[in-house]
């Protein structure tokens, strides 16, 4: 398990998302109110591109004739057959025992801690794409 | 591989394009008369993969450059059946014809003719047998055209004789008939018990037409007037036939006398002028159970596969055909089958 460099925290605004590839991996990593999420891309029902669906709120009902509405951009449906999942950690919301996307584990760290002699850290697409850390930037880490 | 049901989508100003002046008038003037089969709202919008809108505007299936790349080009698809949907069921039967063959002038125009891997179901205003005909006529001997084209909730279950017209000039053309999941009824509900809520309702309660046509059409004796008949249900689901035709046959057995005309069991019929599409594929909790289906169903040489494109339902290739056990199966349901039943050489 190493940590990869994928994005600045600006370039994610909460309620958005960013899909990355990390170590051959095309990952979805999603701001849900300033924490980041990041879930593989890829249904496990019939090899959808899982983190392109669309982020919407869990329904639940107590009763026949009853809604409750809750947890507003955390729920993401595929965008083939509407299998929900949870954001934040990857269980499908319709079967949470039996179907999970693979979650993994970020964090946010400033370039300052980034820049060599870092240790612990593989530099991710991000930083072979364009353009060296910056120290006075946040980055959002994922560790594969 | 062959991928027996594709969406391609004829926009109204498709259409309209091949309507002679006084149909493109009414047309524009009084509109088609309601969205058959949209009574229930669908799971998303045009009942679409939300990844299928082309990116160059227009709704999924328009556009034949994004449906080459997003389905023909990204799987190794040799053949590919459009199944269009728009409605030529609007209650005026002339208006009907005309849109009929409007819509089959524009896909052999600009689906056809400039993509050789696609071929197209013919419609026709299946409600008047007459005018069905002459447009089944009208295209004889072209083979781009593989298969007549019906939704699954027609006014009447298919056996009524109002039908046979279609089915003799479909088989004298050697065209199969191709029943697809969708239409409108002109007012019975989908279900035998009323009208369901739900879209989920719906869409499960869909197969109920399938069995009403299966049913119809083997009791009303259509394979005996028409031996060279051959029946597609697509997306109509595989897993409830076997039980259904152990029923049929079991009551036929009794009550024979009722019905002299069958002279062969029913699941004999079924199995001898049936084909099914795979496409949305049962997946049970237990992967052997659908095996065991598929045993009992025995029809390995009738089984089609299809994606749905671009629909929500979507059967993506790779993981539907590994449903099926074998390799040889496979291949039939691959693309074997289908080369076989449209005569794709």
């Amino acid at each position: 398990m190493a940590k990869h460099i994928v994005s600045t925290v600006a370039e994610i605004p909460p309620g958005t998302r960013k899909l990355v590839e990390v170590a051959g991996r095309s990952i979805g990593v999603f701001n849900i109110g300033g924490e980041f999420f990041a879930l593989r891309n890829r249904c496990p029902h019939q090899g959808a591109a899982l983190c392109t669906g669309q982020l919407g709120s869990a329904v639940t009902s107590p009763g026949p004739g009853r809604y409750e509405v809750d947890r507003a951009g955390e729920i993401l449906r595929c965008p083939w057959h509407g299998w929900e999942y949870d954001v934040r950690t990857g269980q499908s919301w319709f079967d949470p025992k039996g179907v999970r996307v693979k979650a993994y584990e970020t964090a946010v760290a400033p370039g300052s801690a980034l820049v060599p002699p870092a240790t612990g850290l593989l530099p991710g697409p991000y930083v072979a794409e364009t353009f060296a850390v910056s120290i006075e930037e946040d980055y959002v880490l994922v560790e594969v | 591989m062959v991928d027996c049901d594709i969406h391609n989508h004829l926009t109204e100003d498709a259409v309209s394009k091949y309507l002679p002046k006084k149909w493109r008038d009414y047309d524009r003037q009084f509109g088609r008369r309601m969205t058959p089969g949209d009574f229930y709202p669908k799971a998303t919008p045009m009942a679409s993969r939300t990844d299928a809108w082309p990116p160059g505007g227009g709704p999924p299936g328009s556009d034949l450059a994004f449906l080459r790349k997003q389905l023909l080009d990204a799987w190794p698809i040799e053949v590919g059946i459009l199944n269009t949907l728009i409605s030529v069921r609007n209650q005026f039967r002339d208006y009907d014809a005309a849109l009929a063959t409007a819509a089959n002038a524009c896909q052999v125009a600009e689906w056809l003719a400039p993509e050789p891997r696609l071929r197209a179901s013919l419609l026709v205003p299946y409600e008047d047998a007459a005018l069905a005909v002459a447009e089944i006529r009208r295209h004889a001997g072209d083979r781009r055209f593989v298969q007549v084209l019906i939704p699954s909730r027609t006014s009447e279950p298919l056996g009524q004789r109002k039908y046979w017209p279609i089915f003799a000039a479909a088989a004298e053309s050697g065209l199969p008939i191709g029943i697809h999941f969708g239409g409108w009824s002109g007012g019975h509900p989908i279900s035998g018990a009323g009208w369901p809520t739900y879209y989920l309702e719906y869409h499960t309660g869909m197969i109920q037409t399938f069995q009403a046509h299966l049913i119809s059409l083997v009791c009303e004796g259509v394979f005996e007037e028409f031996p060279g008949l051959k029946i597609v249900f697509i997306e109509g689901g595989l897993a409830w036939i076997a039980p259904l035709l152990w029923r049929l046959d079991r009551s036929w057995r009794q009550l024979k006398a009722e019905n002299p005309n069958l002279r062969r069991a029913p699941s004999e019929y079924v199995r001898g002028h049936f084909w099914l599409t795979t496409q949305p594929i049962e997946e049970p909790p237990e992967p052997s159970q659908f095996a065991g289906m598929i045993s009992g169903l025995g029809m390995d040489d009738r089984l089609l596969f299809s994606t749905d494109y671009p629909h929500w339902d979507f059967d993506n290739p790779d993981s539907a055909l590994s449903s099926f056990p074998g390799p040889s199966l496979r291949q039939k349901v691959r693309r074997d089958n289908a080369r076989a039943l449209y005569r794709l050489d």
